[in-house]
């Protein structure tokens, strides 16, 4: 309890102190806007209906594009996983396509399937996929012989030893890699957003392209950038959640040791 | 073995496109041999004297470089003092922890059109962004090592009677200072994303302004050219950075699993 | 040499303090090597750190040459059970060892031959580059001790030393302890809970009682040196005493009968 208090009191005295340096002039105001206006405008966006629009169209993106990531990513990694030969194969192409950064890719995606969710969707299963394959197979890899061994000592078959033993073992790793990718999806979103514009359908990117026509509104800028934050937050907290919920006996374990 | 898997992966994985974009014939996927040709001739087929650089390389692959090797050096010069003072201080970390959680989970590509309005297109805006976006990942492992650092490690200092200064030098730099890598490299993906985006959106040099100008153009083989080359700086840099670590981290027990 | 008076350590307030040592006292003179043993939770481990200024107490006062014990004291070197977490990975075997003669005003070069000359007093003559996690348990505690002797400490404090490592290699850091103490000027703690190594290499076996901690008997050891681990281990009297001390180690009874307490008399048995 004691560390809630303090960190809020850590927020409220950080915006406090951003609020004095612009009325004080210290932060030029022609240059930042005041803290307690971003604040306001951060307020008043969650009433505008165009931002809503935008701000559930890059939910709605990110949504579907995790779906696919994981439905895909997961069973492809416990497959390429599990296979010895296949695994170091796609090891070595996974080092050499990770590095391309997936921002790269925003051009040619949105010139080869045009504007839409399909682009965005498209975008996001590209880049979140590597961090779930990559935390699947290395989770898969790293699973306890013995822990197998003895399962097969049972009776049990390979495919049920996967299943029982192998994926719940990994499963911690490949939580971590989907929260990596949630993150990769969101940034994909908002920076595809931008660079294509409004045509590409509503996004929180989209909208903050719109604002940034002409002499740019800072003050909407910031806020909506605010909104991104919480969004961003958000979505990993419900993911760690989740991965709690989901994940009892792993994290009960990690406690009792300590 | 690795070394074998990921030599038959490549030739597999070029020969395997040559042979199928030669036949499919498609413009939006060229024959790698038809993009490595444009490369030559785009960036490498300068004098000797340039390291075979041509004006339009040292133009624009300099400056790209450059802005992430900036943004990086300002992201660590901030990142790892503040993160070994913050580690060691878990009172004032746990005021700031709201804070750093938000900054953490701010998608980072949001900074860049805040930056644009800020500084207009060009060089800054690309270095604050890439800067801005890096000193997370550096920051928040770092107070992770430095928080981290064994009792009993701090414990022998004590009994020994080693200075502060050298307390910090000798005992929590070094036990810090693999978790500081792990924020590291996660902050060299980041530079790459935040620099071709930032190039992408405002800028007027660089290998994200190519590719900008490459799409514009529907110049496919050029598009393509940019995200080799990216895949390849990419490849490398991580390659460089590994070697670094293998270098200062050589008695960490955790190196070489892989 | 060294005198510990009326010593307490309390950890916690209220409900849920926890009293680990209650009103110690002991004297060691110069040159002695004593053994301080107890049974689990007796405070051994607090006491040692007060004794190293590492911990303050809650009451009592520990002095050390005259002086008393506020701050880790000058001339003396602790060696920990756990010499995994107390030697830096990321120093090599000769700069862990050097660490302690950092604090004076030793050239790099003099540093070095002071820590080479260390390593071998214990027997590890040509490891000096390699790093910890390269050698054995009982190399890396060899390594431990060096670094403890490399400063010429007057005081020289052991927690359990030899508490992770296996019995036969134990053996060996006994008699390596033992002839630390006959060849150098200094004076030798050892906490440990092997009954039989605290009679074997002490010159006094202190027991302490169960938590909270206070001398329960103060036992001299008359047994020849140099001391040998079969020979000595046979004598009639390391038999009466190791089972004497198992005895008072085992046995929960807080009231001691009059003539079993405090120093037995110089004339013996």
């Amino acid at each position: 309890m004691g560390s809630w208090l303090r960190g809020t009191t850590g927020i409220a005295v950080f915006l406090l102190l951003a609020e004095a340096a612009g009325r004080l002039g210290i932060i030029s105001r022609s240059a930042l806007p005041l803290t307690s206006a971003v604040l306001a405008r951060v307020v008043l966006l969650a009433g505008n209906a165009r931002f809503l629009a935008d701000f559930g169209a890059t939910v709605e993106a990110w949504a579907a594009g995790m779906a696919i990531t994981v439905a895909a990513g997961v069973p492809l990694g416990v497959l390429l996983g599990s296979l010895p030969g296949v695994r170091d194969a796609t090891r070595a192409i996974v080092e050499f396509l990770r590095p391309i950064p997936s921002v790269a890719l925003i051009l040619l995606v949105s010139l080869l399937l045009g504007p839409g969710l399909r682009m965005s969707v498209t975008l996001i299963v590209y880049g979140a996929i590597w961090p779930v394959l990559y935390n699947t197979i290395a989770g898969i890899d790293g699973v306890d012989p013995l822990a197998k061994e003895t399962n097969l000592a049972f009776g049990f078959s390979r495919l049920a030893t996967i299943r029982m033993v192998s994926v719940p073992s990994a499963a911690p790793f490949i939580a971590t890699g989907i929260r990596l990718a949630s993150a990769v999806a969101i940034i994909l979103d908002i920076a595809a957003g931008y660079i294509t514009g409004p045509i590409n359908g509503p996004g929180i990117g989209a909208f903050i392209a719109q604002e940034s026509t002409g002499a740019g509104d800072l003050t909407v800028i910031l806020a909506a950038t605010v909104w991104a934050g919480i969004l961003g937050l958000a979505l990993d907290l419900l993911l760690m959640a989740a991965q709690r919920r989901l994940l009892r006996w792993h994290h009960a374990r990690l406690g009792e040791a300590e | 073995m690795r070394w074998l898997w990921r030599c038959v992966v490549l030739i597999a994985g070029v020969a395997g496109w040559q042979l199928w974009a030669s036949a499919a014939g498609s413009a939006f996927f060229p024959p790698l041999s038809a993009i490595v040709t444009r490369m030559h001739r785009m960036w490498f087929s300068g004098p000797a004297a340039h390291l075979f650089l041509t004006p339009d390389a040292t133009a624009n692959i300099a400056p790209s470089l450059g802005r992430v090797l900036a943004g990086l050096a300002i992201a660590t010069v901030i990142g790892l003092p503040l993160g070994i003072v913050l580690g060691r201080s878990p009172v004032v970390t746990s005021y700031l922890n709201p804070l750093l959680q938000f900054a953490r989970a701010l998608p980072v590509v949001t900074l860049a059109p805040v930056f644009i309005v800020l500084f207009k297109i060009g060089t800054q805006m690309e270095v604050a962004t890439i800067a801005f976006g890096t000193v997370w990942p550096i920051l928040l492992n770092t107070i992770d090592g430095a928080a981290s650092v064994d009792p009993v490690h701090l414990e022998t200092a004590r009994a020994f009677r080693l200075s502060a200064w050298q307390r910090l030098a000798w005992v929590i730099v070094p036990a810090a200072l693999p978790k500081a890598f792990t924020g590291f490299r996660l902050s060299l993906s980041l530079s790459l994303i935040l620099m071709v985006f930032a190039e992408l959106v405002g800028s007027s040099s660089g290998i994200g302004y190519e590719m900008s100008n490459a799409a514009n153009a529907f110049d496919m083989r050029f598009l393509w050219s940019t995200i080799v080359l990216l895949g390849i700086l990419g490849y490398l840099l991580n390659a460089l950075l590994g070697g670094a670590e293998r270098l200062l981290l050589a008695w960490h027990s955790d190196k070489g699993r892989d | 040499m060294l005198e510990v008076t009326d010593l307490s350590k309390t950890y916690g307030r209220g409900a849920t303090a926890h009293v680990a040592i209650g009103q110690l006292s002991l004297n060691v003179a110069s040159g002695e090597l004593v053994s301080i043993v107890g049974p689990s939770g007796c405070g051994k481990s607090t006491l040692l750190r007060c004794v190293a200024g590492l911990i303050e107490p809650t009451a009592g006062h520990v002095v050390l040459r005259g002086t008393p014990v506020q701050r880790v004291p000058d001339g003396l070197a602790v060696v920990f059970q756990d010499y995994g977490r107390s030697l830096y990975p990321w120093l090599t075997v000769r700069d862990n060892v050097a660490l302690p003669l950092r604090r004076g005003a030793y050239g790099r070069a003099s540093r070095r031959k002071a820590a080479d000359a260390s390593l071998a007093a214990v027997g590890l003559p040509g490891v000096g580059d390699k790093y910890p996690r390269q050698l054995s348990g009982g190399m890396q505690q060899r390594v431990a001790i060096a670094r403890a002797l490399a400063a010429d400490p007057v005081l020289l404090l052991m927690d359990e030393p030899f508490g992770s490592v296996d019995a036969q290699t134990r053996e060996d850091l006994e008699d390596l302890v033992l002839r630390v103490s006959r060849e150098r000027d200094i004076t030798i703690l050892l906490v440990t809970h092997d009954i039989d190594e605290s009679v074997y290499v002490g010159d006094r076996v202190i027991v302490l009682t169960a938590g909270p901690g206070r001398v329960r008997a103060d036992l001299p050891v008359r047994l020849p040196h140099p001391r040998d681990q079969i020979t000595t281990k046979e004598l009639p009297e390391f038999v009466r005493l190791r089972t004497e001390v198992s005895r008072l180690v085992r046995s929960r009874d807080e009231a001691t009968p009059p003539e079993e307490s405090g120093t037995r008399a110089a004339t013996g048995p």
